[in-house]
């Protein structure tokens, strides 16, 4: 609209803002008038289709927030939001298929059944058709190295395990974009390193659209062509990596970003 | 045969089948702790007898209560009871809401391809709320025989509608106690005594409680169309407050209109939801 892509985004937004109302016990660094809390600020995005994003920024930054309004979670306060051609919180329940969600923090896994159980759910909850299905879980069974557990309850996998199963349940339907919310928070280096490899693989097999969010400067730097800096709500850097370790290192450079020091004017 | 149906497959599954799916999986689920689910099914068993026990013990003393006699009340009892205990197999699962919400999982609802409320109402669904349905069954199974009744097909009609619309009925007040787990987490309990306490409210013949209650529970709390007017009808019973004789069918209308009001309450909820900061 505004500006001439060569592709249509498949994540598109213009000043996606969100405000919550005020509540106790928050922070109340920025006010909006009427007294709300404003998480996402007057955010614009626009990510083609294939591309994997690092989207980065110290804790309370707004990053899940800005998640949770691209998956329909949260309906934004103002501003455009479109996904895949979906408006995210009017068409959620249509736009739950085409996406993926992995929330590090949590496990949509059913915790009492065996991790199968819960793939074959969301099978027929996904009307996914069963040779894709098949298909898939195999692939995902074989690149995860799922195979050991899969026959075993939820609730006795380890960390590692169960982020793995988690990510294959955001995968089986064929998602075409995919976010993935600190996903290898709290893992070991083996799991951390497993699932970093099998992302990018991800997307270079499929083509699926991944924004991932964390904070581990080994995720960016293996995966992410392109990174997403906020603080305080605001986009603070948007731009290719390179750009971004052009003349020092990538550690350094985060940490400035994280301080709150903008290095691109992105917004003009 | 020939699949003509051009129809692109993008529709989300449909709320029914989503929530039997769901029931599915987590009876599976509550079926791993074997003995916890039998003991807690037997005690769900005794506790809904206690209410009838009372009955008994009251009606042991005195012939009738408010001009009801003892199948009479007993019939009261069965229909209200069996419509709820149906609805509570059925809605319960919006009792865990508040904790979704607390901690965040409700978040986890939101992104999955079917109905939210589907979800809900079948979250953490456990065989032994079946308990609850043998002691409304055979008080109402009892009651039937015992009445000095000459059953026709309109008075069977009614008697059948009255258990389908109050469990209808308690359904939407199931979901809008839901709501006001949005509004405030922390109201859970103000909200089960909501649903609970209108139970208990068209257990007994409702002319005990007096006529200005009585009108008020009729017109302000629309949970005295579950057994009331209608089986005034039933019985043959006069209206002991006079109201007009159209609202002994009334049932269907009440229940519709509240299903209604809680579809609408429950969308603005899921669209003013404000997850939890993680
Ligand atoms: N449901 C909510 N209600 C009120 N404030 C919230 C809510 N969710 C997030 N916030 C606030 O918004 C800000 C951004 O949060 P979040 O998006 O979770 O940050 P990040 O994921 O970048 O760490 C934080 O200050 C947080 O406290
Ligand atoms: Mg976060």
């Amino acid at each position: 609209m505004t500006t001439t892509s060569t592709t249509d985004p498949i994540i598109l937004a213009e000043g996606l803002t969100k405000a919550f109302g005020s509540s106790p016990g928050r922070f109340r660094r920025r006010r909006t008038t009427d007294g709300g809390f404003t998480a996402v600020d007057g955010i614009d995005l626009r990510i083609a289709p294939g591309e994997l994003v690092g989207y980065i920024g110290p804790n309370g930054a707004g990053k899940s927030t800005t998640i949770k309004m691209l998956t329909g979670i949260l309906t934004p306060t103002s501003g455009l939001l479109r996904v895949a051609g979906f408006e995210p919180q009017r068409d959620r329940v249509r736009l739950a298929r085409r996406i993926g969600v992995v929330f590090g923090q949590r496990t949509t896994l059913w915790w009492d059944l065996p991790l199968k159980d819960s793939f074959t759910l969301l099978q027929r909850l996904y009307r996914i058709p069963p040779d894709r299905f098949g298909e898939n879980l195999a692939y995902y069974t074989a690149a995860l190295d799922l195979g050991e557990f899969l026959d075993r309850p939820v609730r006795q996998l380890s960390l590692g395990q169960r982020m793995r199963g988690d990510i294959t349940a955001a995968l089986l339907h064929d998602p075409a974009v995919v976010y993935l919310d600190e996903p290898t928070i709290g893992l070991d280096v083996v799991s951390k390193h497993a699932v970093r490899e099998f992302l990018s693989d991800l997307n270079q097999r499929t083509g699926t659209t991944i924004l991932l969010t964390t904070h581990d400067i080994a995720d960016i730097e293996r995966l992410c062509s392109r990174v997403v800096a906020i603080d305080h709500g605001r986009v603070t850097y948007d731009g290719s990596i390179d750009d971004l370790r052009a003349d020092r290192d990538l550690e350094t450079v985060v940490r400035e970003l994280y301080l709150g020091r903008s290095l691109v004017d992105t917004t003009e | 045969m020939a699949d003509t149906t051009t129809e692109p497959d993008d529709r989300p599954l449909w709320g029914p089948t989503a929530y039997l799916l769901l029931v599915r999986i987590w009876m599976r689920a509550a079926s791993q702790y074997r003995v916890s689910l039998l003991l807690t099914t037997v005690a769900q068993l005794f506790t809904t007898c206690l209410d009838l026990i009372a009955i008994l013990v009251i009606y042991s003393h005195v012939r009738t209560i408010g001009g009801f006699t003892l199948p009479e009340t007993l019939y009261l009892y069965g229909t209200t009871r069996l419509a709820f205990a149906v609805s509570d197999a059925l809605a319960s699962g919006v009792e865990n809401l508040a904790t979704m919400i607390r901690l965040g999982n409700f978040d986890l609802v939101l992104i999955r391809p079917v109905s939210s409320l589907a979800q809900v109402l079948a979250d953490q669904f456990t065989p032994k709320r079946f308990g609850k349905l043998a002691a409304p069954v055979l008080t109402l199974g009892w009651a039937i025989d015992a009445l000095p009744l000459h059953w026709t097909a309109a008075k069977a009609a009614v008697a059948i509608g009255t258990v389908v619309c109050g469990l209808v009925l308690y359904c939407a007040l199931w979901v809008l106690t839901g709501c006001i787990s949005f509004i405030a987490v922390d109201a859970q309990e103000v909200a089960n005594s909501f649903t609970y306490g209108s139970e208990n409210a068209t257990e007994y013949p409702l002319s005990i409680f007096g006529r200005p209650l009585g009108l008020a529970l009729t017109f302000v709390l629309p949970v005295a169309f579950v057994t009331w007017q209608p089986s005034l009808y039933v019985l043959g019973h006069p209206d002991p407050f006079g109201l007009p004789e159209f609202l002994r069918f009334a049932s269907p209308a009440a229940a519709a209109v509240l299903s209604g009001l809680a579809a609408l309450a429950w969308r603005a909820c899921i669209r003013h939801y404000r997850s939890t900061g993680s």
